[in-house]
Order: C-alpha cells, then structure tokens, then sequence
C-alpha cells in the first residue's frame, strides 16, 4: 500500500517538525509513506476569500499529485476537510482521480484511529495537556463529539492522547470554542480575531495546563502569536509531536 | 427602508471589539443562554432527529409556498380575518398604516416583530403622526434611547442593568442610580399599563402561520402580545410570508425547538394561537410580507435561509457575534443569520457581512432547522468575489497566491526568501502596522530549513 504526506503549506515553511513527526510517527506504525515534492497547498485560502477561480488550478494541481496513491494523510484537519468537503465544486462528479482522492484522503487522527485502528501507542508524555480541537476537524470531519450536535461520537483525538502514558488533562469550560484564526479572517477582522484567541488562550490555561496540544497547527500558530506577544510561558504543541514523543522543552529549538 | 451605508465589519465593530471589559461581558452574557439551550437540548433524547423533522417541513413548505399561502388565506379569511398582501416593505406600512386611518388611531402598542422592524414600521408611524409603543421590556428599552435592537431575541442584550437605570430615571422617573433588575422591571411594567390601557390597535409579529387552520401563533415570554391585542378591538398580525407551516400538526416540532433554542426554556412562556377575530365587534388582520423572501427562494443556495424561525441560536454561539455585538453588523438581523440574508437583499452595501466569520461551524450545528449557515457564508463571498464586489486588496494576493502555488519551486524559493528574512530583518520591519498579524500576534520563528528540504536531506 503507498501512502502520501500531504503536508500544509504553512507547516512545510514555518513548522518543519510537525511534518517530520507526522512521517516518523507513521513509519514507526509500518506505514510505507512518501512526500510526493511537487505539492504546495490545498487551496483553501483562496477558496475561503471566494476566490473560486483563483483554488480550481490549485486543486486541480493537488489531485494530479495524490491521484496514484492508495491512501494521503494529512496532519491537518482543515486541509483534509478542503478535499474531502470543498473540493466539489472544481471537479466533475464522474471524475475517478477527483472520487479516489477524496474518499482517500484522511486527517491524521482519523487515519490512526478509523485505518490503522491504533489502540496502543509505547509513548510518554508526562505534562498537563489542554486539548484544542480544530473548528474544522471537529464539525467538518467529526473527529470528536461538539457541544451543539447531540449524536454521539467516539473523540478521535482524545482516545489517541489517552494512550500515552502519564498524559494528564486538564479541559478548557468552552470544549471545542473556536480560537478565531479562521484563515484570512484573521488579517481581515484582526481585532476580533485575537480577542477570540486570547479568550481561547485563557480558558485552555484557567485549569494549569502546561501544552495547548491540537490536531491543526494552524490553530496553533494564532495561538502561540499572541503567546509571544504576551510573553505567556505556555506552549502549543501538534498532536503528531506528542504522539511520536518530543520532549516539551525542546519544543523552541525543532520549530 | 433606503440602502444603508455600507459599512465594514471590521470598522462597525472596532469599539465594541476593542473595549475589552464590555466585549467580555457581552461574550459572556451570550455564551450564559448558549449553555443553557445546551442543558435543554439534551434533555431531549429525540434532538437530531427533531431538526431533522423540522428541516423536511421547511424544505417542503417553501418548495410549495404558493399553494400554502392560498390555503392560509382562505382558511384565515373563512375565520374572519382579514388577510393583506404586502410585496415589499413600503408596501407594508402603507397597509398597516391604512387601517389605523380606517380606525382614526393615533396610539397603538406592539409587541416584538423583526418583520416590523425589517420594514421600518415604527419611522414610518411616528412620522405619521403616530404614537407607537413597544411593549417587550427589551424592545420598550431600546426604543427609549432611540437605538435599535442589537438581538432578534434579546433586543437589549448590548446594555447592562446600570444603563437601564440611566434611561428609566430620565424616561420613566425612577430613581437616579438604581440598578435592580426587579424594581426597574416593576416601573417599566406600571408605565407600559397605562400605555396598553391607552393603546387603540395592536400589533404584533406572527412566529407561526397555520395553512391547514388560518391560525397564527405568537410567541412572547412576557404576556405583552397577549394584553396588547386583548384590550384594543382591532389585531394587525404582520407576518413574513416563509412563516408558514403546512399542517397544525407540525407546529409542536417547532415549539419544542424554538424556546429550547431560543433562551434555553423548554418553551415560551405564553404560546398564544390566534384563530380569527375574538368576536364580532373585533377585527384581526393578517399582513403577508414578501420583501425579498420570493426573491430568495428563487435562489438555489440561499433558499435554506428561509428555514430560519428566528430563534437567535446562531447569534448566541457565534464568538464573533458574541464580540462585536448585533449593532456592528448594521442590519434588522445580525449575527449569522443575518449575514446570509442581508446581502441578498444589497450585496454592495452588506458585502463585508460573509467575512465576518471565522467559518467555525458553531451557527451549523446549533441551528434548529439546519440551515447549513456557514456554508452559505461561504458561497456568499463567492458570489461576492463573483460580483467584483471585494476590494483588489483581497483578491489580487490570492491571484498571486494561486501562481505560487501552481509553480512548487517558486514556492520553495519564496518560501526560503521570506523565512531568511524574517530571520535577518529586524523585529520592527516585520512587526508593524503593516502587517495586520502582527497587531497582535508575533510570527512564527522561521526555522532553517522546510519540510522539503529536510525530507530530501533524510529520505531523499
């Protein structure tokens, strides 16, 4: 079975290590994995401005690249949903590349726990952990349970932390609030956009959380810009990183 | 009412955004009923399949308006009532305003209606010559400090108990300084007596209309519909025309929705139906108003909107709502909902509107009869982007986006270029009002190397 990185585009240039972790995380599962070079980005910006016209070539790109593989995981909830929920409008439906990809195209958390049903991991991660979950990953892919739908879901992520060995929780009150990154959202309405996370930021650490831990590191790099900026001595890390084991306090040197 | 302004999102709601304490209470006041329409929602086992139900009925009904609506009229107008048809906002007041000068009326007390608030009934009354009282203790407040609702629900949500105090002790006399909620309510409960005493029509909204009765059901917590057109002889029921459902037997899925919804309450507290005329010395007129609502459902997208029973579920989780506050979105209904429906009706002056959104999803899944909100908020600013209606300061980085990452080594190179320069640049030429990120927020630390470079390093 081949299987695909799909890498962000952002976490390629800006968080090297997630990616990393991602790959090694897999091939410790056995998982043959490859990072086909010529990938750039889902789309999803453009397609979030509505600049329709300006995603399709992007998309159109991003399927060509995955359409040879059996199965493309992504350490991003909101660029697997990008495929799997938004690509729709640039394809035909009778496309079998556009169909292949899509149905095989899997967030990381879903490709560990749904495909490789991953029900023990030999990691430690001795730290209080706040959990984020992803708008995306959580009402677009359904990684977890949300706090509005009253159906009830096995939480993906959660089950996933909770095989690591001295792993303690401590929840933010709002669940599954959003941060407010939101893509261009957060250009667009700056105000509003780090008044949502910094909120977000204060419930994850009202419970003494010492890691913001989440499945979409862009999430995450809303976050920790407004950590630096105030100087909060917390830290955010992906789920792929505590998963394969980083250590917390090496953190700042791998990104 | 005439094409408001337009006016940005981000501008409207800078001073409410930026004043942190009132932004944090409001958010908080806000996210209080979100919680407890969760409590409620759980409560009922049969949740989901509720929306489910109410959704198929909306989906229905509107695909099959037009044979609803004769039937309601028949059957309304079989009961006594007279039945009005309104095309547009103007035309509203003109009917509304017709029968008052049927009646020579010069005072009429109404209770709480988005529709009339949508047509700008009240404007157009006073300027009229008439007096008009609102009667929702929210809605009395508002119209006392001359502002307009900032909630479809909790129209006075935006104002905290001492500012109350503050317009009470100017308006109504009470005592300068008071705060408590229950003897500021006691004084606008003694005021609004006289006024419903004195009140020769009155008016109200409509949340359900009956096709298979002629019935309309009106939903307050307060009673003030129920004394506003018991005392006066004459009813004016103003209703939108997607208020209608098919069969009186559909009506409970919506009761049981819309309080839970709405405020959290397992239901209203009066749920009054209205079946003709209380006698034969009354009258009850029933105003349809279209307003654009045909217009929508022409729209193969947007038509969900119509969905809507305005229970104000989306406004009160969504955390940009739940920071900017209902005014900054300059329209009759804000929040998501609003966001949807007002640029069908001007997409030039609301165009920022469907930016005003973190796409989170919340508004989806809380919403009573599914309308897919935040999908809507997103093919709306494609429909924006399709109209040449957004500012080449937001599509041309995405025309040169789209180029980069069609061409992987430029994209690489690029990529190196500006993680080198924000390495060797110093903090100020990165960090600056330039750069809207960095308002708030630091960038990322660029590292040495990407993942590309790595992987063809180490697995090359």
């Amino acid at each position: 079975m081949s299987v695909a990185l799909f890498v962000p585009c952002y976490v390629d240039q800006f968080y090297p290590d997630v990616a990393i972790a991602t790959l090694e995380l897999l091939e410790r599962l056995g998982v043959d994995v490859v990072f086909p070079q010529g990938q750039t980005c889902c789309g999803q910006p453009m397609a979030n401005t509505g600049c329709t016209e300006d995603a399709r070539p992007v998309a159109k790109r991003n399927v060509a690249m995955f359409a040879d593989y059996d199965a493309v995981v992504c350490p991003s909830g909101s660029c697997t949903s990008m495929v799997r929920n938004h690509y729709d409008q640039f394809f035909d439906s009778g496309d079998t590349a556009f169909q292949h990809v899509k149905s095989r195209t899997f967030e990381l958390c879903e490709y560990l726990y749904d495909v490789l049903e991953v029900r023990k991991l030999d990691v430690r991660f001795p730290h209080r952990v706040s959990l984020h979950q992803s708008c995306h990953g959580l009402r677009e892919l359904r990684l977890g349970p949300s706090s509005e739908v009253m159906t009830p879901r096995v939480d993906k992520m959660r089950s996933l932390l909770d095989m690591v060995a001295d792993l303690e929780w401590s929840l933010p009150t709002r669940v599954d609030e959003c941060c407010g990154f939101g893509g261009t959202f957060a250009v667009d309405e700056a105000e509003l956009s780090a008044s949502m996370g910094r909120d977000r930021i204060a419930d994850h650490l009202s419970t003494g959380s010492e890691v913001i831990v989440s499945a979409d590191m862009s999430c995450l790099m809303h976050m920790q810009g407004l950590i630096r900026r105030e100087k909060n001595p917390t830290q955010v890390m992906h789920i792929a990183q505590v998963l394969v084991g980083r250590p917390i306090k090496e953190l700042a040197k791998t990104e | 009412m005439g094409a408001l302004p337009i006016i940005d999102h981000p501008d409207a709601s800078r001073e409410f955004v930026t004043n942190k304490a009132r932004s944090h209470w409001h958010d908080e006041a806000l996210w209080f009923v979100r919680s407890k329409r969760d409590k409620q929602a759980h409560s009922v086992p049969e949740w989901e399949y509720l929306r489910e139900q109410a959704s198929e009925v909306k989906t229905h009904t509107i695909a099959n308006l037009d044979r609803y609506l004769v039937e309601f009229e028949k059957n309304a107008t079989a009961m006594g009532a007279t039945v009005h048809w309104a095309s547009d906002a103007a035309d509203h007041n003109r009917i509304v305003h017709q029968i008052l000068k049927d009646h020579g009326t010069l005072r009429i007390v109404k209770s709480k209606s988005m529709l009339t608030e949508e047509c700008g009934l009240n404007h157009y009354l006073e300027d009229n010559g008439i007096e008009v009282v609102d009667t929702d203790l929210g809605e009395r407040i508002v119209q006392l400090r001359h502002e307009t609702p900032s909630h479809i629900v909790l129209p006075a949500i935006h104002i905290k108990k001492e500012e109350v105090g503050e317009t009470f002790h100017t308006h109504l006399g009470t005592d300068k300084g008071a705060s408590d909620p229950q003897y500021l309510t006691e004084a606008a409960r003694g005021h609004l007596r006289g006024k419903f005493l004195s009140g020769e029509i009155g008016i109200t909204g409509v949340n359900f209309g009956i096709a298979d009765t002629g019935g309309i059901v009106v939903c307050t917590n307060e009673g003030n519909a129920d004394l506003g057109v018991s005392l006066p002889r004459v009813h004016i029921a103003c209703m939108g025309i997607e208020k209608l459902l098919p069969r009186h037997q559909d009506l409970a899925i919506f009761t049981r929705l819309l309080a839970r919804s709405a405020t959290g309450q397992p239901i209203t507290s009066y749920t009054s139906h209205f079946h003709g005329p209380r006698d034969a010395n009354s009258e009850l007129h029933i105003v349809l108003v279209d307003n654009g609502r045909s217009k929508l459902r022409e729209s193969e997208t947007f038509r969900h909107a119509l969905h809507c029973i305005r229970c104000g579920a989306c406004m009160n989780t969504c955390p940009v709502y739940r920071r900017s506050g209902g005014h900054s979105y300059r329209t009759t209904v804000p929040g998501p909902i609003g966001s949807v429906l007002s640029p069908a009706r001007d997409s030039k002056a609301h165009k920022s509107l469907p930016y005003a959104c973190s796409l989170c999803g919340s508004c989806t899944d809380v919403c009573p009869v599914k309308i897919p909100l935040h999908h809507q908020l997103l093919a709306w600013r494609k429909e924006l982007v399709g109209q040449d209606r957004m500012p080449k300061s937001k599509t041309v980085p995405m025309k040169a986006a789209s180029y980069l990452f069609q061409h992987p080594k430029l994209f690489a190179l690029a990529g190196k270029a500006g993680r080198t320069a924000l390495r060797w640049l110093p903090h100020f030429a990165t960090h600056n009002r330039l750069n809207k990120w960095t308002i708030a927020r630091e960038l990322p630390l660029p590292p040495k190397e990407s993942f590309r470079d790595w992987y063809r390093k180490n697995r090359g």
